[in-house]
């Protein structure tokens, strides 16, 4: 029985199975290094700080994953049935004490590394003066509001909702800090400018993503979330829902536009004079 | 503890108490591995629709013309619904730990017959409930598997399936969850009351040790799940706010819900939904713990530290359902500890891995089918495992989050390393099961294009996920940015039918061996756990009365001075290691 699967038949295997994990690892590794499929390039010094985490954590993971890989690959060519006895151990409690700190030092080393980022977009608000943007998801479109020359934003309301109407995010014009608002389907902002935008959803759940941004958040119903930014690239970057919000989820779309600070101004007045 | 032996129920006449309401584990255990075998081909059938969708948005496809949108977030709902609940929690504990928890422990049944057949019955009428939400007004939901509210609260006003379609949807999930209660209950009192002579905690194979901490998972995870269920229920049919906030206007309709929170249905959801990735993968680990040994002819390497990494797993599986959430709107203090918690779980995951490749180190492998399958799995683990590295930190979380890096990798993880566990379960056992061999020849020829395939599939989609590329889009062409990755799709939708062609090979096997199989010995393998000792397959009290004691620890291969390369269990010392009983 012993002699029955050793052999020219299992060695084939075991090479062809050690060879084809040689290939996974190196396509793999190939193709993160090439990036032809990869972030876009980033516009903020957060979206930077973010990179360079992922960079971090990719040489990290891609070291185990090469070592683990090629292990594997090389425990099961080696070792393959040639008809003796296989080494008896349980074991060896020195190797897993050793490479079980190894792994824990390494991983939480790189999730404390990661805080530092997170912190400064979530823990600490926006400088002061910033300007605001409010964010308002509906299916399956997104509206942005501008508070105007008073720097207020209006009340609103859920019960004046109505897209025909023009007032998509329920602005009651009754109230004096609304009359100015400015809403928009499109977002701008002023390059080199801190911006505070304020999510909010009037149906169900959607999630601002702006890639060049590295920046998501949900847009929930019945919060409000406050989140910052500073883009620092002018150009158009396509703003698109990560959160299923329906059968139009794919086709909610806009687009955000970085322009110097003149032109910017111009934008705003042209939107409100509509 | 022989005395526990007194068999249960008696060896039953008819064929409806035989194989249709049996109280015998093996049956039901063969009756939820048939219900799995059923449901994955259902699973996968929609999601070759999904693919070939993506790719050729305007090909008539079987059943349903020019897919809509609405029909493919329905079809991409039901995939992920039927494969988690109907294939990875119920083939790999509810199937394969239903058949051979007791024999592996020496037990001539679970430990609640009746609450057994009970609890595969419910988990049938909630996969019959399930399917018919593809036949009621307006279809299957289209809220995805985690139907995250309002979207899945206010009704068809949100979308079409939104109704009727998800109203049966919570049905049966809260079906399921009863279903699983009741079996998580069984396999701990089981683990914990019937073992044989001889067979303490520490000398149970690691296969026992998995199904124990998985039913521990799946009692603290599913009591969650119902209680979520039932209150999404009641938001959509008794006027309750649980989950619906206040102001909420949908399509130009105000609705009359107040004061409920979105987040709170993420908070019970994955309370639950992180355990449940444990509970899909821990089986497969242990599965693939057993078979490595086997088949490297050597003791697990480590085998207290195999132990103690299920419990660190499932320990702290239980405390980082909030790394889900880190876009969610949830305090991003808590993201700090959550994310912590989960890069920690990287820890008792290098030590099974480790582990893995420890015990392959100086063996002498056999590769038969389900080994090349248990290797597989340690590939994939590894693969799956560290692109969660990514996602466990919240800020690189930010651009992946709902993309398709995040469906690539829980795919690697939790879909494909799950199903090379069942797989090699399968191949390993299914001698034991029903008496003949599957084909080895068909089984490698079924392994390599599925091997390959997969990561074809999957590995793919972690690039898309970093250029980007959201997921639950059932079309790409309003953001122009995905343009550019349209060859990518092309690329994983043939590598997908690839694959799936080469799972009917599987079935072939499954089924021609059933009936033209090679009989089987009791021990082809040389095995040395408890299984191996009687006959393929088992009697009704699967012992015939005469219960093994056991002498050692599960994995006693290649013993220095032994006559042969294996000591099972139930051999006393000086026996010299025969195989015979």
């Amino acid at each position: 029985m012993e002699q029955k699967q050793s052999g020219t038949g299992g060695s084939l295997v075991a090479a062809g199975l050690a060879l084809s994990l040689v290939v996974l690892t190196f396509s793999t590794i190939y193709i993160f290094f090439k990036r032809t499929w990869w972030f876009p390039e980033p516009i903020s010094a957060f979206a930077e700080a973010v990179d360079r985490q992922f960079d971090r954590t990719l040489v990290i993971t891609g070291l185990v994953f090469f070592l683990a890989q090629l292990a594997l690959g090389y425990v099961i060519f080696r070792y393959r049935d040639r008809g003796g006895r296989a080494r008896y151990s349980h074991g060896n409690t020195v190797l897993e004490i050793l490479w079980t700190s190894a792994t824990a030092v390494m991983f939480i080393g790189l999730g404390i590394a990661a805080e530092r980022a997170w912190a400064s977009l979530h823990w600490m608000g926006a400088a002061p003066g910033a300007m605001q943007v409010e964010i308002t998801g509906k299916q399956f479109a997104w509206n942005f509001r501008y508070p105007g020359a008073d720097g207020q934003f209006g009340r609103t309301d859920p019960s004046l909702v109505n897209d025909a109407a023009g007032n998509p995010v329920g602005l009651d014009t009754n109230d004096a800090a609304a009359q100015d608002d400015v809403v928009t389907a499109t977002m701008a902002v002023p390059v080199n400018q801190e911006v505070e935008v304020i999510l909010r959803a009037v149906d169900v759940t959607h999630s601002f993503f702006v890639r060049e941004l590295r920046f998501k958040q949900d847009a929930v119903p019945g919060m409000v979330i406050r989140l910052h930014f500073k883009a620092e690239k002018t150009g158009s970057y396509e703003v698109a829902c990560a959160e299923l919000c329906g059968l139009g989820h794919h086709r909610m779309r806009t687009v955000l536009q970085v322009l110097p600070e003149d032109e910017f101004q111009a934008w705003l007045r042209e939107q409100a004079a509509e | 503890m022989a005395e526990a032996h007194a068999v249960a129920h008696e060896a039953p006449k008819g064929f409806i108490r035989k194989y249709i309401f049996s109280l015998d584990h093996k049956v039901i255990g063969i009756q939820y591995i048939l219900l799995a075998l059923a449901a994955v081909f259902v699973g996968m059938f929609l999601s070759l629709l999904m693919r070939l969708h993506l790719v050729w948005p305007n090909a008539k496809l079987p059943f349903f013309d020019v897919m809509t949108p609405e029909q493919y977030l329905a079809l991409m709902t039901m995939h992920g619904t039927i494969m988690v609940f109907f294939v990875l929690t119920t083939a790999p504990q509810s199937g394969f730990g239903n058949y051979f928890l007791p024999i592996q422990i020496g037990a001539a049944d679970m430990a609640f017959p009746t609450l057994n057949m009970l609890s595969f019955w419910f988990t049938f009428v909630s996969f019959a409930v399930m399917m018919a939400a593809f036949f009621v007004v307006g279809g299957a939901p289209i809220s995805g598997w985690t139907a995250y509210p309002p979207l899945s609260a206010v009704g068809e006003i949100a979308g079409p399936g939104l109704g009727w379609g998800q109203s049966l949807w919570v049905i049966s999930i809260a079906i399921f969850c009863g279903a699983s209660l009741m079996g998580a209950l069984n396999f701990i009192t089981t683990t914990l009351d019937l073992r044989t002579k001889g067979m303490s905690l520490m000398r149970m194979p690691l296969t026992c040790w998995a199904w124990f901490v998985t039913a521990i998972l799946a009692l603290l995870g599913f009591a969650v799940l119902l209680a979520a269920g039932i209150l999404l229920l009641l938001d959509r049919h008794a006027g309750t706010s649980f989950f619906v906030p206040g102001g909420l206007v949908i399509t130009e309709k105000l609705i009359p819900h107040k004061g409920g929170s979105p987040l709170l249905w993420q908070h019970l959801f994955w309370f639950f939904g992180h355990p449940e990735v444990y509970i899909a993968i821990l089986p497969g680990m242990g599965i693939t713990s057993h078979i490595l040994s086997t088949f490297a002819r050597k003791p697990i390497f480590g085998y207290r530290a195999m132990v103690y990494a299920i419990f660190a797993i499932a320990l702290l599986g239980l405390s980082v359902w909030g790394h889900h959430m880190f876009t969610s709107g949830m305090s991003p203090y808590s993201a700090f500890a959550f994310s912590l918690l989960t890069m920690s779980i990287g820890v008792p995951s290098a030590i099974k891995t480790f582990n893995w490749i420890g015990t392959l180190w100086g063996g002498q492998i056999r590769f038969t089918t389900p080994m090349l399958f248990a290797i597989g799995f340690v590939s994939l683990f590894v693969s799956g495992g560290l692109s969660g590295i990514f996602l466990a930190q919240p800020a690189v979380d930010l651009p992946l989050h709902d993309t398709y890096f995040v469906v690539g990798h829980f795919h690697l993880i939790m879909g494909v390393a799950a199903i090379f566990g069942m797989f090699g379960a399968t191949y390993y056992w299914f001698s034991k099961m029903f008496g003949r061999q599957m084909s080895e020849f068909l089984g490698k020829l079924h392994f390599w294009p599925t091997f390959i395939g997969v990561y074809c599939i999957f590995m793919p989609m972690h690039f898309i996920g970093l250029a980007g590329h959201e997921r639950r889009y059932p079309d790409t062409t309003a953001v122009q940015y995905l343009a550019a990755l349209q060859p990518v799709h092309l690329f994983m939708t043939i590598a997908a039918i690839v694959t799936i062609a080469a799972q009917f090979i599987f079935v072939f096997n499954f089924f021609w061996s059933l009936w033209r199989g090679k009989k089987a010995e009791v021990n082809p393998w040389e095995a040395t756990t408890l299984e191996w000792t009687v006959p393929s397959p088992p009697p009704h009290d699967n012992f015939a009365g005469r219960y093994p004691a056991v002498y050692r620890g599960p994995y006693e291969y290649g013993v220095p001075g032994a006559a042969k390369d294996f000591t099972p269990q139930h051999v006393p010392d000086g026996a010299g290691g025969a195989g015979s009983h």
